[in-house]
């Protein structure tokens, strides 16, 4: 690793650090920085903190698992987009291209209009995502004689188009009063509602899915050379793609059913991870995740505390992401040319 | 190493493109393909490379049908430069060189110190070590073919196949690609290239093959196969073939066509 590598690494996580530590300490009820190091100090080694009992409440039990569930959607949603933008060599791909964020819209949205409970929504929603990602990949592979990457993009387009409706009709068809505010909710994204069980639920998934695209590191980038390149070089393009496809699109499912639709991070972080240390994916992908998991942890400290209500997270996101991202399109163009 | 095309039939499903093409290719020779724009010579590649399925007859590379090997052993055998292209993320020359590795790496493996070290030798070899570390995307169009073939030698396939490598380059790049394709020759690798321009047959080639509508109209020694008569056959151009001194004491042949109204 050269001197600049390893300070951008140490910058990244020294900022996921110190997003980590305010994300504890700010919120309706202030954590003093002392309490908080005592907490954690204690945590570590178990020896006595004499920190009050509602602090330890509000940093463990309120706001851990929120902190927690942030930092694995935004990892996730990051590293996925890194992902899919090798995938279809295009820095401007978002980790809904082939419709996994669509399709758990639809499942989330029909659990809800079925006034089913929160781990049934979350499961319809995570099914439904996957789904949709099977249906565009099958449709895809039926389609013969073109290059692949493209049919795989125009069929998520169009899948995702089919399921953006069903998601109408059914906002359409919902109880205006009760299920509509809770779709919209939904949609907008959020990790207000978030508890420890959402956090042990999707982080074994999203490391699962991590740990394969990790070790395809080196495969990922032949794929950003097109189809025909990488199998000329040896790589069996076909296996490969499906198998960053399904980890992709298993960490989004996860992400996306236990916090509903978070826009622009997959699309957003991995570009500008690219920009700090170019577009291999074996320091791509790590800077993506750690990059990933601060800018949403840092965005949904200021969803909880900006205003006097919550804002929901898809909007802020948006909020953020959209100045940042046109200030990069301002500054630096190498990464995309 | 020989790699041979039997009664190749090569287009897509329901557009056919060239048949009947019968032609093998030995590690140590260069042979130039000859055709007109649209001729079928970059699809002919892409089939013998198998990257497209034959759509009749087979490839055969040592005797093994291509269809039947795994990508990894194909590009083993055989390296492709593809027609310089623009690149879409901005890897770096040296990285672009070490993906000619990825043939001989596990599924899971990335390039390792003695890969790196293939990769530095094929860039030495093509004079690009002052630009191993400049964004293959930011360099000119002749720095790419050369990168490109550099990649196909980090690749140490026996025969390198090569689209076109001195389109779109200027004179001084024609004839360093060239130099390098009679060098990698003199070193046992067998070149195939398209090209359109006959001299370079003439320059290079131990044989030409000339395609012609789809088939194959001749593979023979330059002097064989470059004629007035099939020039006049393949492009529809009138050219007389004249000798030349070369400089070292033989001749050469050109083609110098006649140009209507020419000065």
């Amino acid at each position: 690793m050269t001197a600049r590598g390893a300070g951008i690494a140490a910058g990244a996580l020294v900022a996921l650090g110190a997003v980590i530590f305010a994300a504890f300490a700010i919120g309706r009820y202030p954590v003093a920085p002392a309490d908080l190091v005592a907490l954690l100090w204690s945590k570590v080694t178990g020896a006595p903190h004499g920190v009050p009992a509602t602090v330890e409440t509000v940093v463990f039990g309120v706001r851990g698992p929120r902190v927690l569930a942030a930092l694995v959607v935004g990892a996730a949603l990051a590293a996925a987009g890194a992902a899919y933008q090798s995938l279809f060599r295009n820095p401007l791909v978002s980790p809904d291209i082939l419709g996994v964020s669509a399709g758990a819209a639809v499942g989330a949205v029909l659990g809800i209009f079925l006034s089913l409970g929160v781990l049934a929504i979350q499961g319809l929603a995570f099914a439904f995502g996957l789904g949709a990602v099977a249906l565009v990949y099958f449709t895809a592979a039926a389609v013969r004689g073109h290059d692949p990457v493209l049919v795989l993009v125009l069929a998520g387009v169009v899948v995702g188009a089919l399921l953006g409706a069903v998601v109408a009709l059914l906002k359409y068809l919902a109880d205006p009063y009760n299920q509509l505010p809770a779709i919209t909710f939904w949609l907008l994204g959020s990790l207000a509602a978030t508890n420890r069980d959402d956090f042990v639920a999707a982080a074994p998934l999203v490391l699962a899915a991590l740990v394969p695209l990790w070790l395809l590191r080196w495969r990922i980038n032949l794929l950003s050379l097109g189809d025909e390149e990488a199998r000329a070089l040896g790589v069996e393009t076909g296996r490969t793609r499906v198998a960053v496809i399904a980890c992709a699109t298993l960490m989004t499912a996860a992400a996306v059913s236990i916090a509903g639709i978070v826009g622009w991070v997959g699309l957003l972080i991995p570009h500008f991870a690219r920009l700090l240390v170019g577009p291999d994916f074996a320091r791509l992908l790590p800077t993506a995740v750690v990059l990933g998991a601060a800018f949403l942890l840092g965005v949904d400290t200021l969803a909880r505390t900006a205003a006097r209500i919550e804002i929901p997270l898809g909007v802020l996101t948006a909020f953020v992401g959209t100045p940042l991202f046109l200030w990069q399109l301002a500054a630096a163009r190498r990464s995309w040319q | 190493m020989r790699l041979e095309a039997r009664d190749l039939a090569f287009g897509y499903p329901g557009h056919p493109v060239g048949r009947g093409v019968t032609l093998a290719f030995a590690a140590g020779e260069v042979v130039c393909l000859l055709g007109p724009n649209g001729g079928g010579k970059t699809t002919f590649f892409k089939t013998v490379l198998g990257l497209l399925p034959a759509q009749g007859g087979a490839v055969y590379v040592d005797g093994a049908d291509l269809a039947t090997l795994p990508r990894a052993a194909v590009a083993r055998r055989l390296s492709y430069v593809p027609q310089a292209h623009a690149g879409y993320f901005p890897f770096t020359v040296r990285d672009v060189v070490l993906m000619g590795r990825t043939a001989h790496l596990g599924v899971f493996a990335a390039p390792s110190r003695h890969d790196r070290a293939v990769a530095d030798e094929a860039i030495a070899r093509m004079g690009l070590d002052a630009l191993a570390q400049s964004e293959y995307t930011r360099i000119s169009g002749g720095e790419r073919q050369l990168a490109l073939i550099a990649r196909a030698l980090a690749q140490e396939g026996r025969i390198v196949v090569m689209d076109e490598p001195t389109a779109s380059l200027d004179f001084g790049n024609q004839v360093r690609v060239l130099e390098q394709v009679r060098a990698l020759a003199a070193g046992g690798i067998g070149v195939v290239m398209s090209t359109h321009d006959p001299d370079q047959a003439f320059l290079c080639a131990d044989r030409v093959a000339l395609f012609h509508r789809g088939t194959l109209l001749c593979a023979d020694a330059p002097e064989r196969a470059v004629t007035a008569d099939h020039l006049r056959l393949v492009y529809g151009v009138e050219v007389r073939i004249e000798t030349v001194a070369d400089g070292a004491g033989g001749v050469r042949r050109v083609c110098v066509p006649r140009v209507a109204d020419a000065r």
